[in-house]
């Protein structure tokens, strides 16, 4: 069973993430989550990516011609990636709400309702 | 006449003419507003010229496979990769090439109207770069082979879509609309990319074509099934995950409004490719066929019933949008379930997959449409309100003729767009469940019903003292509607053509999996 820790772990912290982004008000709390469950699955992209006794794709450095292909690394990096600029919008959405409202509490920020 | 390496990088060209235009449009900027305004509409103007060129080119000559970087542009396997795909590979086979034409004309027609709707607003440059993204995460999403890239357009689809939905921050309320839609598009893209992964996992590839060819629809698979399902679904505004809808449709400027209609087609897109390239028969056609039926019932039912109190014309609209993406849903879901089994598929099934892909055609002219109208009253009377409406068709002549096209088209009355696909979902629903059938009848009555309330409340009655002067909407906008009404009415009076044409090969291109495969795989 120890192989399996790491998909454990990612469960475990995608239900973390999931639970910030249900249960906290506040809007910082919430992105917060998005980015932890972010994490969960880059780290399940890097699971998924490990090959037991494989030899890293570092042509100069290789013995052999057999390496690892690469595809899971290269995703995580453009999940990150994609990740830096989902944070960088919602932070710049909560600036506004801030701005507009005076107020980052999910349950004060209802002017659209009415 | 058109040089050969344009024909042959087509794909290619389809998101780098969009994503290159829309980084040099704050420099262009600089220059001027008019060499920006001549920037983005012919940026857009050679996007769809690209789009049906390539579409031209699918529907005549079978699926384009497009391999990123190969020593042959179609080259998916070379020889040395042991029999996978390992480049960056867009498939472009008619159902992508049906949407590519749907995001170019309404692209163009919508940016055609920004042109004049925008124009007193600051920060047009960013305006217009987001809106080129979106036509390239549009593009891509529709066009991509690899799972991996349809997240990767996906993503770049929702940032720029909700930073335009918070376009006019409109005392916070547009940034709370985009707020909610970011945080929950987030969210779905997380879950696909799980899903992708647990792919990957199991079957050491992201493109389509090979884990299709893969496919054992084991209990992963089946976990990966319901992810993906989950997330698209409410990235296509389908109940009970429609809640996002109404807001950012409502919030958004009525122009990115309309693209929006068109990016949740993307999402109902992928969906379908999930559904009918990636499972088809593997799995259990038949449940997946009744779960997709049971969503767009509810999504017909909850979104027209929810949209007759609305006091918001905008607001009203988007909720017809939710219960319209339900016929897609019921259409091709009706497809799904008898998928597998020819005789019920030549009886109804592949008529029902036929008007639910109409009906996505249809739905983004019509609904384009109708929320640009609702854009031109508003940025002529300065409100939404339908009760603070009212005599305005003695002044806004040409809207008004637009906004009754628009009106009779969703209701399904003849000669217009969707009554032809309606028409095509009734009678194969009836043939399939007769109950269905009657569901969707009494939606399109109700849905008829509220929009007779709407066109009165806007257009009827004596003017109103302080709309006393209210102009018509100015010509460029008028112009971008008039092309959509124009394809409305076409469609219309000529479904069989349409049908025949650009159709009924989308619809064969989704359920033959085999012929997808071997496009990419080679002889298999």
């Amino acid at each position: 069973m120890l192989w399996n820790i790491p998909f454990i772990a990612m469960v475990a912290i995608t239900l973390i993430g999931l639970a910030i982004v249900l249960f906290k008000r506040n809007l910082i709390k919430i992105f917060l989550g998005i980015n932890i469950f972010e994490a969960a699955v880059n780290l399940f992209l890097i699971t998924l990516g490990y090959r037991e006794g494989g030899i890293a794709p570092i042509y100069t450095n290789a013995p052999s011609q057999e390496m690892v292909m690469a595809t899971p690394q290269a995703l995580t990096l453009t999940s990150i990636v994609i990740g830096v600029a989902t944070s960088a919008l919602l932070l710049s959405f909560a600036i506004i709400i801030w701005k507009k409202y005076g107020t980052i509490e999910t349950d004060k920020i209802r002017r659209l309702k009415e | 006449m058109i040089p050969g390496f344009i024909t042959q990088n087509s794909p290619a060209l389809l998101i780098m003419v969009p994503l290159i235009a829309a980084f040099l449009c704050p420099f262009i900027g600089k220059i001027s507003a008019a060499a920006r305004n001549i920037w983005a509409v012919g940026a857009m103007a050679l996007t769809s010229a690209i789009a049906f060129l390539l579409a031209f080119d699918v529907y005549s000559a079978g699926t384009r496979v497009y391999v990123f970087g190969a020593s042959a542009i179609n080259l998916a396997v070379p020889l040395d990769s042991g029999g996978i795909p390992i480049r960056i590979i867009f498939t472009v086979d008619a159902m992508s090439a049906l949407m590519q034409i749907i995001a170019a004309t309404v692209g163009f027609a919508v940016i055609l109207y920004s042109v004049s709707s925008e124009r007193s607003h600051s920060g047009i440059e960013s305006y217009y770069t987001l809106y080129l993204l979106m036509i390239a995460g549009v593009m891509g999403m529709v066009s991509t082979g690899d799972l991996f890239n349809f997240f990767v357009f996906l993503e770049i689809l929702s940032i720029s879509s909700a930073a335009l939905i918070a376009y006019r921050i409109d005392k916070g309320t547009a940034v709370e609309a985009a707020l909610k839609y970011f945080v929950l598009s987030t969210i779905g893209a997380m879950v696909i990319l799980i899903a992708i992964g647990i792919y990957y996992g199991e079957y050491n590839a992201l493109n389509i074509a090979v884990i299709a060819s893969r496919m054992q629809f084991t209990l992963l698979d089946q976990i990966a099934l319901v992810l993906v399902m989950a997330a698209l679904a409410m990235k296509c505004g389908s109940v009970p995950m429609h809640f996002w809808t109404p807001d950012a449709y409502s919030m958004a400027p009525a122009s990115i409004t309309a693209m929006l209609v068109v990016a949740s087609q993307a999402s109902l897109y992928g969906l379908f490719r999930v559904l009918f390239t990636l499972y088809n028969v593997t799995m259990n056609a038949a449940t997946v066929g009744w779960i997709i039926i049971t969503l767009g019932v509810l999504s017909m039912v909850i979104g027209v019933t929810m949209a007759i109190p609305q006091k918001d014309v905008k607001r009203l609209m988007a909720y017809h949008a939710v219960s319209q993406t339900g016929y897609m849903l019921l259409g091709v879901g009706v497809g799904l379930a008898v998928l597998g089994n020819q005789s019920l598929m030549d009886a109804f099934g592949y008529m029902a997959m036929e008007g639910g892909i109409f009906h996505i055609v249809n739905h983004a002219m019509y609904k384009g449409l109708l929320f640009l109208t609702a854009g031109a009253i508003f940025l002529r009377i300065g409100t939404r309100n339908l009760n603070k409406m009212g005599g305005l068709g003695h002044n806004m002549k040409y809207t008004m003729i637009f906004f009754i096209i628009g009106a009779l088209a969703i209701a399904g009355i003849p000669p217009f767009n969707g009554f032809a696909s309606k028409l095509m979902i009734y009678e194969s629903v009836f043939a399939f469940n007769p109950i269905l059938s009657i569901i969707a009848m009494v939606v399109s009555i109700l849905t008829l019903a509220s929009f007779v309330k709407v066109f009165h409340s806007i257009f009827m009655g004596p003017k109103l003292p302080e709309y006393e002067n209210v102009k018509e909407a100015p010509a460029p906008m008028l112009i971008g509607m008039a092309i959509l009404a124009c394809i409305v009415i076409a469609f219309g009076l000529f479904p069989q053509q349409v049908v025949d044409t650009l159709i009924v090969p989308a619809a064969h291109a989704l359920v033959n999996q085999g012929a997808y495969i071997s496009a990419v795989l080679g002889g298999a």
